[in-house]
Order: structure tokens, then C-alpha cells, then sequence
């Protein structure tokens, strides 16, 4: 499964970061690493960007981003 | 000087380091532009003890990768100008993050003080972090602070004036890759014999392919391609063993070894739970709500700047209009027809700076406004809610307050809209927006919006100014749109990966203080500009001269005026001493003194006092008892509605026959599609510097004729064009609405896009657009028969059509897309060196 794929309110942990060159170490310096757990809080009105929780802090990216990140459920 | 301190200032976004700076140093502090990047740069100073320390504040980042302007510049700083001391400030309520960037620092061997910043919302969350603790692991002096409310200021001051920096010894362990570090450190040691580097960073950064590092290494010749393949060959056998990339390996690495850190230095008291921001948030970015507070706020944002700031603009004006006459008065007087050279260039250049300086206030008050809401940390919110509406147009969410600057209804700037492009982290999206926002009403275009609505739309004005603010929300998303597909291609995307911090209460200081120093910034860029191009505008508006026997004709009219007042003053006890044209001039100019003291409000005696001061001779004909100044009055009032009618139309010849005015009538059967006339050209060609003087300009060519001197300026357009239709004006209105920025917005744009060649795209695009727009219209409504009004809502219609077409094609993203490839060829690479 990768991150887009998660609902608001769905609960992950990652796999994969898999996102290549700049995003995927934007992703990196936010703490996206295997085995960190995140929660899906919300998607902005238009459907995108979408919202995360990670170790207390907020980050949101575009699906098209969260692609990259496989993830499990928890 | 040896007594001396150099500091930087290095953090995260959010991480209060912009309060930390204001802490220590006050309003000792000065923004500096780092040269070739648009990254803004602050220095300070500060004293303690004996020493003075010069404080740079660097660029706030999550990482010191090479992807970033920002993060260069904050690298390029701590790795060569080597200053005596890196405060390195991080958000205790997220301590595990700035960790990850406290290792990068130390691995480069920046001499470190850790400033645990936000103590107060780090309890607030139920987080105690033992700072000494954290000295200990880490190797060097922690000190807390919550700097918003000055607490901690004197330890960070103490820590400074304390002795020397000991490198520490702390090192993030990379577990498995350790062996392929230390190979990568020995041929680097081999490859530069005798320096010292931070070489443990430099293999790391090699391994992390960090484009920037890996040129240095190429510089180096032969041996360096050697090093950079024998790099390359390592960490393909890594991945080989380990099944992970490098790169992912030394951020979990990172990742790892903060989370223990965090573990042992401090205790949770309780577990976190929601926050404020959550419950915030729940509201600001909810999915109905949000979209409705950003509307408020943003309404709030137009109300505050434009509307109460105006009203300040109202506190300016006198004391603007004081600066311009005392200015007059130094100058050499007036003539009766003509104004000495000297005299009309510098209230020229005195009207211009003026017609700027009038926008302070609102500037004080929007920038005001804006640190507000950065400071609260409402920004990344707007971000959120509008991204994907602008992204399909290849904007960004960031893109929104820009564009709101710039003028989304009717009454911006597009300088500070320019100015505020700066957060965008996108490139292209940036220069996207940079090049809309101009398109944006600014409040130079209104004068001539409420002219025109006035005379031609009166019954609809309301409607139509809804109609002008929208098209050019409209036309800018599909021009960035066609920006993106073809020259801005290429230019490099990033990812929008972005935090969405904790809310907080702002500062005052730091409110105010962001405050005026963009105001500054604003005034300091611009200021010596207006002046250059008042000056090449007097020019090309005043030569060449209109020929002799117009200037002959408009000199006997004058002395014909002259005959006249001087036989209804023959009676009078002055008649001897006005027969000299001399005393005649100085009488007229005495008596434009008084009117223009009287304007201001000044006390009689006053005036007197000033007046005799002026020309004591003269004084008793303006100011004296005698009864005959009554009649000299009269007379006085009758010559100068002569006078003025005289050189109005002095004007108007001089602008007909220079190089602006020629160029309006050359260019008429161009513009005929569009229904220009030439003095609606002439006007066009004369706002090129500043909008504002369209209407100006109009007013001098729809001179007034005969007894309609106290005629507006709309029914003398209106009398003299006849054949004006709605068509007509809805046509000016449309090319006012495209018009091409003011020179001091293209020069906003040079400066944030660093390349004359986006500038000029600025300055030519609008043109061609306004005028094909505007053709459209009037040749088009012309066709159909449509009346103003109907055109305008076909137009409308068409426009709306075109950029939702526009919003269909589906936009690149360049970095998934490329990122397939890099992979491919990245083990293609490996092989062959670069």
C-alpha cells in the first residue's frame, strides 16, 4: 500500500521512503523514515494536499508526493 | 579586531529563530541581500562583556542538502566564512527533528552552542528536555530560552562570552556503513594532502550524492573523477549488502540516533494529547470552514491596508504638500507663461517621489498585517486549502498571498505582491506567480476604472468593477498556465512537502519590526528609480518643443491678458508699479503663495509675516488694507483663469509635439482595432511609469474649451470624443486591466527573478495580451452590434471558457517524472564517470 492510498483517520507505518531526488530527502529531513508512524488527518478542502501527524508534528504533501511512501496499516 | 565575535545564527523553519535574533540584538539589525540568491540575510549586532558580536541570521532549514537556495547559502556560510560561533536554535517541542540538523552541524565541525528554544510550549506538550543532559551527549553548551518573552537571553549571553569552543566528539553512529565512510575519508585525506576539512561530512555528503560536494571533487582533476567512482562503487556494493540506498541509510541513521537521544535527555510528564493548534486547525483547514475564514481574513487583510490605510494616506498629504512648497520656494519663480526649466523638472521629480511616498502607510499597515499572519502560522494553511485549485494552473498554495498583495480586488501593489513571492519554495511556480501578480489591480489602475465607469457605466458601475477585478484573477491563472507549458518548462520544480507548525501568538517587536524594514526595503529599491524614470519621462514629454509660432500665438494671447488686467487696475494706486512685467510675475507668484497657505490652513498672521518676508515691495498689493486691492483682486482673478487656460494648452502642445505625443499619433491606425484614439495613446504611453498619471494626462489632452473650464474631466471627454461608445471605454478599461507593470514592479521582478530576461517578459507580455484582449472587444463587439455591457459579459464568458480549458491540460511534475529516469541511470552511471 502507499500513503495516498490511506484515508483520513488511517493509521501507517512505513515501509519504503521511495521518493527520489529532492522530494525524497524533503521527506527525510521530515522524519518520513521506515518504521516511523504516521496518522492521516485530513485532506485539505479540494481533496489535495493531504495532512499527517508524525512524532506530534504536522506535515502535508500532494498525493502525488505520498505515492512514494509505501506504508502498512496498523 | 581581536575582541571581536562572528555568529551565525542557524535553525529550522518555525523554530523561533527570528526571535532569538530580535532578543539579542535588539534593533540593531539590518537586512543584507546575499549576492546572486534571493535568500534574505540578516545581520545584527550585539554587545557582551567587553566583545561586540556581529550576528548573521541565516536562512532557517530542515537539512544542509544542496536541493535549496536556502540551505546552500546557510552551508556555504558555516563551511567558509567559519565564523567563531554557530547558535544553533531548535524547537524543544520537536527536539527529535532539530536534532537531525545538530548532527549535520557538528559533522561539519561548527564551533556549536545549542539554543533549546520554546521550552515553555515543549512543557506545554508534556515534554521535559534536560538540557545539561544534552550537553553532556552532544559535547557542547546548551542553553534554554523562550525568546518570545525574553527569557533566557542572559544565559545565551553568558554562553557566548565563555572561553573557547572545543570541537566535540560526538558522532551519529551510520552502523553499516561506517567501513565505506572510513574508506571514503582515507582517499579524500590522500586526495588533498595538508588541508583540513570536515572530511567525515564530505564522505557522508558523498554517499548522500550531494550534487554540490561532488563538484568540488570533479574540480579537482583526475584524481577526483578516480575518488568519485571509487565512492560510487562503494555504495553500490552497500545497497548491494544492505537491500537500501545510501542516501535513505544515513537519514535513518540520523533519524535513529535522535529518537535515542531525545529518549535519554528527556521525560514525557504526561502524554500528549490535542493541542490547541489541533483544535484550531479542526476549524481553519476544515474542508467547509476553512475556505470561509481564509475569505474573511483575507477580506480583513483588504480592509485593514487598503481601506483604514488609506484613510492614513489622508494624515500624509499635507505634510507632503508642505515638503513639495518649500520646495517651490527655493526654486527660481515662475514666468507668466513658462516655467523655468529648473523649476518645472524638479516639481516633476517632486510629484513622483510624492506619488510614492503617498503608499507608505498602506505599506506599514499590510506588511503589518502579513507578519501578523506569518508569525501565527496561518500561512501554511492558506497554502493547504488552495493548492490544488492553483497548482492546476502551475501555481502553488504559497501563491496565494502574493497575488492577494498584488491586487485580487481592486486596489494592490504588485511590488510588495512580487516581494512576497520569495516564500514560494517552488521555482517555477514562483517565477510563475512573479510574472502574474502584475496583472493583479493595482490602485494605480482605479483612477482610470472610476473615470470611465463614471461617464459610460454609470448604471452598471458596480457590476463592472466586479467584472475588472475577476478577469484578472481569471486571465492570470491561464497565463500562468501557457508560462508554464512553454518558457517555464524547463526551469526546475520542487516537491511541496511542508510543515504545518504550531500556532503561536506574534510579538510586537518582531511585528514591527518586519514592519518597517520591508517598508524600507521597499522605498530604498525603488526611490533612486522613480527618479531616473521621471526624468527620461520629462524628457520624451517635453522635446522637442512644439514649433515657434504656436509658442508666439500662446506669448500674445499672454500679452493680450496682461493689456486687459492692467486697464482694470489703472485706476488703482498700484497701476505704476504693475506696468513693469517684473513686478507683474512677482505680484501673480505672491498671490499663488497666499492661495497655497491658505490651503494648508496657516494663521493669518502668519502669512503675513511670510509674505512680507517674501517681497516686502510687492506684499502690501496682496495683503495691504488699502481698499484698492479689492479691485486688484478682481482683476487678479480674471488674469489667472487666463493664465492657467494659457498654459494648459501650452501643455497640451508640448506633449503634442514631443517624442510621447508623436508616438500616440503614429501609432493611432494601429490601435484602431482596439478603438484608441491618439490622446487615448498618448495617455497609454505616458502611464508607462506610473499609472496613476493616465487619468493626469487625459486631463491635459480633453483640455478645457471656451467657458467649460468648470466642466469635470468625464463630460469633457465626453463632449469632445462624440463618438465614445461604452465599447470604446470597455475596451480602455480591458488593456488598463492587462496594463504592463510600472517600472518600479519591473524592477521588483529583475530583483526576484535575478534574470532582465523575466522582467522584460513582464513588460511585454501584458501589452500584447491587453491589446489583443482590447481589439477583441472593440472589433469584436463592434461585429456582433453588442452593447458595453453585453461585450463585456461575452468577453468574460470567453475568458472563463479559455483558462478552464487551459486548467485541463494536465500539468508536468518534473521531479516524478525525471525520477524513473534518475533511477535508471543512476546504476548506468556507476560505471562511467561524470
Amino acid at each position: 500500500m502507499t500513503l495516498d492510498e490511506v484515508r483520513p483517520g488511517g493509521r501507517v507505518r512505513i515501509r519504503r521512503n521511495g521518493a527520489p531526488g529532492s522530494v525524497g530527502q524533503r521527506l527525510m529531513d521530515m522524519g518520513f523514515h521506515r518504521g516511523v508512524e504516521l496518522q492521516v488527518v485530513r485532506n485539505a478542502p479540494l481533496v489535495d494536499p493531504v495532512e499527517f501527524l508524525m512524532d506530534g508534528q504536522h506535515v502535508s504533501l500532494r498525493h502525488e508526493e505520498a505515492r512514494f511512501v509505501e506504508v502498512e496499516a496498523l | 579586531m581581536s575582541g571581536d565575535l562572528r555568529m551565525a545564527l542557524v535553525g529550522q523553519p518555525n523554530c523561533g529563530k527570528s526571535t532569538v535574533f530580535n532578543m539579542l540584538t535588539g534593533a540593531r539589525q539590518y537586512v543584507a541581500n546575499y549576492p546572486g540568491v534571493t535568500v534574505d540575510v540578516k545581520k545584527g549586532k550585539f554587545r557582551v562583556g567587553e566583545k561586540t558580536v556581529e550576528v548573521v541570521d541565516l536562512p532557517g532549514t530542515y537539512s544542509l542538502t544542496s536541493y535549496s537556495a536556502e540551505e546552500m547559502v546557510t552551508r556555504d556560510y558555516v563551511l567558509n566564512e567559519a565564523p567563531d560561533l554557530v547558535l544553533n536554535v531548535a524547537d524543544t517541542s520537536n527536539l527529535k527533528r532539530s536534532l537531525y540538523l545538530t548532527f549535520q552541524l557538528l559533522e561539519m565541525g561548527a564551533p556549536l552552542i545549542v539554543n533549546l528554544n520554546m521550552t515553555d510550549v515543549a512543557e506545554g506538550h508534556g515534554l521535559l528536555v534536560d538540557g545539561r543532559a544534552l550537553a553532556a551527549e552532544l559535547g557542547v553548551p546548551v542553553v534554554e530560552t523562550v525568546a518570545n518573552r525574553n527569557r533566557g537571553d542572559e544565559a545565551v549571553r553568558k554562553a557566548i562570552s565563555e572561553g573557547e569552543r572545543r570541537s566535540s566528539s560526538f558522532r551519529v553512529d551510520y552502523g553499516s556503513l561506517e567501513p565505506f565512510l572510513e574508506k571514503a575519508e582515507k582517499s579524500l585525506r590522500a586526495l588533498f594532502p595538508g588541508k583540513s576539512y570536515p572530511w567525515r561530512w564530505i564522505a557522508v555528503k558523498l554517499f548522500e550524492e550531494d550534487e554540490a560536494v561532488r563538484r568540488t571533487i570533479v574540480d579537482a582533476g583526475e584524481p577526483g573523477l578516480a575518488l568519485l567512482e571509487e565512492v560510487d562503487t562503494l555504495a553500490t556494493s552497500f545497497e548491494m549488502a544492505e537491500g537500501a540506498d545510501s542516501r535513505s541509510h544515513i537519514g535513518l541513521a540520523r533519524h535513529t540516533c535522535a529518537t535515542a537521544l531525545e529518549q535519554r535527555v528527556s521525560r514525557r510528564t504526561r502524554p500528549s494529547g490535542k493541542t490547541w493548534t489541533d483544535r484550531i486547525d479542526a476549524v481553519a483547514v476544515n474542508r467547509f470552514l476553512g475556505p470561509l475564514l481564509l475569505l474573511g481574513i483575507i477580506y480583513a487583510l483588504y480592509e485593514l491596508s487598503i481601506v483604514q490605510g488609506y484613510k492614513l494616506t489622508e494624515y500624509l498629504v499635507p505634510w507632503l504638500n508642505r515638503l513639495r512648497i518649500a520646495i517651490e520656494g527655493t526654486l527660481p519663480p515662475s514666468g507668466f507663461l513658462e516655467e523655468p526649466l529648473l523649476r518645472e523638472f524638479t516639481l516633476d521629480l517632486v510629484t513622483a517621489v510624492n506619488s510614492m511616498l503617498i503608499y507608505v502607510p498602506i505599506f506599514l499597515v499590510l506588511f503589518a498585517a502579513i507578519a501578523v499572519l506569518e508569525d501565527v502560522g496561518y500561512m501554511p494553511r492558506m497554502a493547504f486549502i488552495l493548492d490544488r485549485l492553483f497548482r492546476r494552473f502551475g501555481l502553488h498554495g504559497q501563491s496565494t498571498l502574493p497575488l492577494i498583495l498584488g491586487g485580487v480586488f481592486v486596489g494592490g501593489c504588485a511590488v510588495p505582491g512580487v516581494m512576497a513571492t520569495r516564500v514560494i519554495a517552488d521555482e517555477r511556480a514562483r517565477l510563475a506567480t512573479i510574472l502574474v501578480v502584475p496583472l493583479m489591480n493595482c490602485l494605480a489602475k482605479v483612477p482610470l476604472y472610476t473615470l470611465l465607469l463614471g461617464i459610460y457605466f454609470a448604471d452598471t458601475a458596480g457590476a463592472m468593477m466586479v467584472f475588472i477585478s475577476t478577469i484578472t484573477l481569471i486571465a492570470a491563472l491561464g497565463v500562468a498556465k501557457v508560462l508554464t507549458l512553454t518558457v517555464l518548462r524547463n526551469r526546475p520544480s520542487s516537491p511541496f512537502v511542508m510543515e504545518m507548525p504550531p500556532y503561536h501568538l506574534p510579538t510586537l517587536r518582531g511585528i514591527v519590526i518586519r514592519s518597517l524594514e520591508r517598508t524600507w526595503l521597499f522605498l530604498r529599491k525603488i526611490a533612486t528609480v522613480i527618479v531616473v524614470v521621471a526624468a527620461g519621462v520629462f524628457v520624451l514629454t517635453h522635446y522637442p518643443s512644439p514649433s515657434p509660432e504656436v509658442l508666439q500665438g500662446l506669448a500674445i494671447r499672454a500679452d493680450e491678458a496682461k493689456v486687459t488686467f492692467r486697464a482694470a487696475v489703472a485706476e488703482t494706486p498700484f497701476a505704476a508699479s504693475l506696468a513693469d512685467d517684473g513686478t507683474l510675475d512677482r505680484y501673480l507668484n505672491l498671490q499663488e503663495s497666499l492661495r497655497q497657505f491658505r490651503m494648508l490652513g496657516t494663521a493669518k498672521a502668519t502669512i503675513d509675516e511670510r509674505l512680507t518676508a517674501e517681497a516686502p515691495d510687492v506684499a502690501p498689493l496682496v495683503i495691504g488694507s488699502d481698499p484698492a486691492v479689492k479691485t486688484l483682486d478682481r482683476a487678479f482673478r480674471t488674469l489667472r483663469g487666463t493664465r492657467l487656460e494659457l498654459q494648459r494648452e501650452l501643455s497640451s502642445e508640448r506633449l503634442n509635439a514631443s517624442v510621447l505625443g508623436r508616438m500616440g499619433q503614429a501609432m493611432e491606425p494601429m490601435t484602431r482595432p482596439a478603438g484608441f484614439t491618439w490622446k487615448v495613446n498618448v495617455a497609454l504611453l505616458s502611464s508607462l511609469a506610473a499609472k496613476e498619471s493616465s487619468v493626469a494626462t487625459l486631463g491635459v489632452l480633453y483640455r478645457p474649451q471656451g467657458d467649460d473650464a468648470n466642466k469635470t474631466l468625464g463630460e469633457r471627454m465626453q463632449e469632445q470624443e462624440r463618438g465614445f461608445t461604452p465599447l470604446h471605454a470597455l475596451a480602455l478599461m480591458v488593456f488598463m486591466a492587462f496594463y504592463p507593470p510600472c517600472i518600479a514592479t519591473i524592477l521588483m521582478v529583475k530583483v526576484e527573478s535575478r534574470r532582465w530576461k523575466w522582467a522584460l517578459l513582464a513588460l511585454g507580455y501584458p501589452i500584447l495580451l491587453g491589446f489583443a484582449c482590447a481589439a477583441l472587444v472593440f472589433t469584436g463587439g463592434s461585429a456582433l452590434g453588442l452593447s458595453g455591457t453585453r461585450a463585456a459579459l461575452v468577453f468574460y464568458g470567453v475568458l472563463l471558457f479559455v483558462t478552464f480549458l487551459l486548467g485541463l491540460i494536465p500539468g508536468r511534475a518534473p521531479e516524478t517524472e525525471k525520477a524513473s529516469k534518475r533511477i535508471a541511470s543512476v546504476t548506468e552511471q556507476e560505471a562511467s564517470p561524470r
